[in-house]
């Protein structure tokens, strides 16, 4: 079991070596002289073929965005009970249908308030 | 060398040191909360090592982990509500300065 | 097999202190939120060392995926970036507090005498998971429902707390 994690290991060091080396392979090609550095204006600019920033990039955001995290973190809980439930579903039986429907009759009161008070619409 | 209980305890009593000191120390109430955070985490890490180690056939270890990622994941939601609410009053979320109901 | 666990505990556990000493001494919190994130991933790295594949599964997806999206978010709707996150009158107290604890704590490790049981338990634990929550005689049943309560308070009072009236 153990070993099957050690392909994720190599999958994320493989991963970390393919960011560094992007990273640092620009760097050293022009630190060697390898690409030849003739800048211009427009090559300098932040999105060579877009529009130019306005403002300050750390901007205040807008607080209905926090809804949207709120409700995608209890749907993520959900998940995590809901993955071994349905694993063993066929030892539980009727009563572990029944507790999993009484989870969530209680959650769904909530999203009902959510959905009620309008919390997810933009005006 | 093999690792065995005492590295993984050492390791989770380091975190939740390193989240102590974060959550007495710091001024911003978002930092506090992540410093709570990492302490809830080395919690978890001495859960699981404990289950791993010492009672491998009961599972209430793994159980009682996942009840708290539950409560610590309500927990973030309503504090960074109640952060977010003092901010738009307040204009500040520096703890030092929210003490309107300091004796 | 064993000495690949030792060298993968080593460096996750120095990549999770680390990260969690950038969390705690980083003045942009823009960037000590994402060393928390970086800390809890380590931390599912160190579930699967110890055997709890399940846990690591539900710490990336609730830590990593959900906690970590509502603080940075958090981060950016209160627009603090500019002062950063410096420290109060009370540092030094509460270095002297972290350092007393963590000497205790590792003074108990070391010196009691562990009944360690070596091999490594069944995996998947998934199902013994379900089995210890939802099973009618000895499952935690009252307390995943009160969880729900509790996540329902959360949902309510965070909804309330935020909303512009």
């Amino acid at each position: 079991m153990l070993e099957n994690f050690g392909y994720i290991g190599i999958f994320l060091i493989a991963a970390l070596g393919f960011a560094i080396s992007t990273i640092t392979l620009p760097i050293l090609l022009r630190r060697f002289h390898i690409v030849p550095k003739k800048p211009n204006p427009v090559k300098s600019s932040t999105y060579e073929c877009g529009m130019d920033t306005v403002g300050k990039s750390r901007v205040q955001f807008n607080f209905r965005y926090y809804f949207y995290a709120l409700l995608f973190v209890v749907f993520d809980i959900q998940v995590v009970f809901l993955y071994p439930w349905a694993v063993a579903l066929g030892e539980l039986k009727l009563f572990g249908f029944l507790e999993m429907l009484a989870f969530f009759s209680i959650l769904i009161v909530g999203f009902l308030y959510a959905w009620r008070k309008g919390v997810l619409e933009w005006k | 060398m093999v690792v065995g209980l005492e590295h993984f305890l050492i390791l989770s009593a380091i975190l939740f040191s390193i989240g102590l000191y974060g959550a007495l120390a710091k001024r911003n109430a978002v930092v506090i909360l992540m410093s709570i955070e990492i302490m809830l985490n080395a919690v978890n890490i001495s859960m699981v090592a404990f289950w791993r180690y010492i009672a491998p056939a009961l599972m209430t270890g793994q159980v009682f982990v996942i009840f708290i990622m539950v409560v610590a994941a309500a927990e973030v939601a309503v504090g960074l509500a109640i952060i977010i609410a003092i901010y738009r009053s307040r204009e500040t979320v520096d703890a030092e300065q929210i003490d309107l109901m300091k004796w | 097999m064993e000495t690949g666990i030792a060298i993968s505990f080593w460096i996750l556990a120095a990549v999770t202190i680390a990260s969690a000493l950038a969390v705690v001494l980083f003045r942009n919190i823009f960037h000590a939120a994402l060393f928390l994130v970086l800390c809890f991933f380590t931390i599912a790295g160190i579930f699967v060392i110890l055997s709890a594949d399940f846990l690591a599964a539900a710490q990336v997806l609730i830590y990593v995926g959900a906690i970590a999206v509502l603080i940075i978010f958090a981060i950016m709707l209160t627009r603090e970036t500019q002062r950063g996150s410096p420290s109060g009158r009370l540092r030094l107290p509460a270095l002297m507090v972290g350092l007393l604890f963590l000497a205790t704590m590792v003074f108990i490790v070391v010196s009691t005498d562990w009944q360690v049981i070596t091999e490594i338990p069944d995996q998947p634990t998934t199902s013994a998971i379900a089995q210890a929550l939802f099973s009618g005689e000895e499952g935690f049943v009252l307390p995943f429902e009160i969880a729900a309560a509790l996540l329902l308070a959360a949902i309510i009072g965070a909804i309330v707390l935020v909303r512009e009236r």
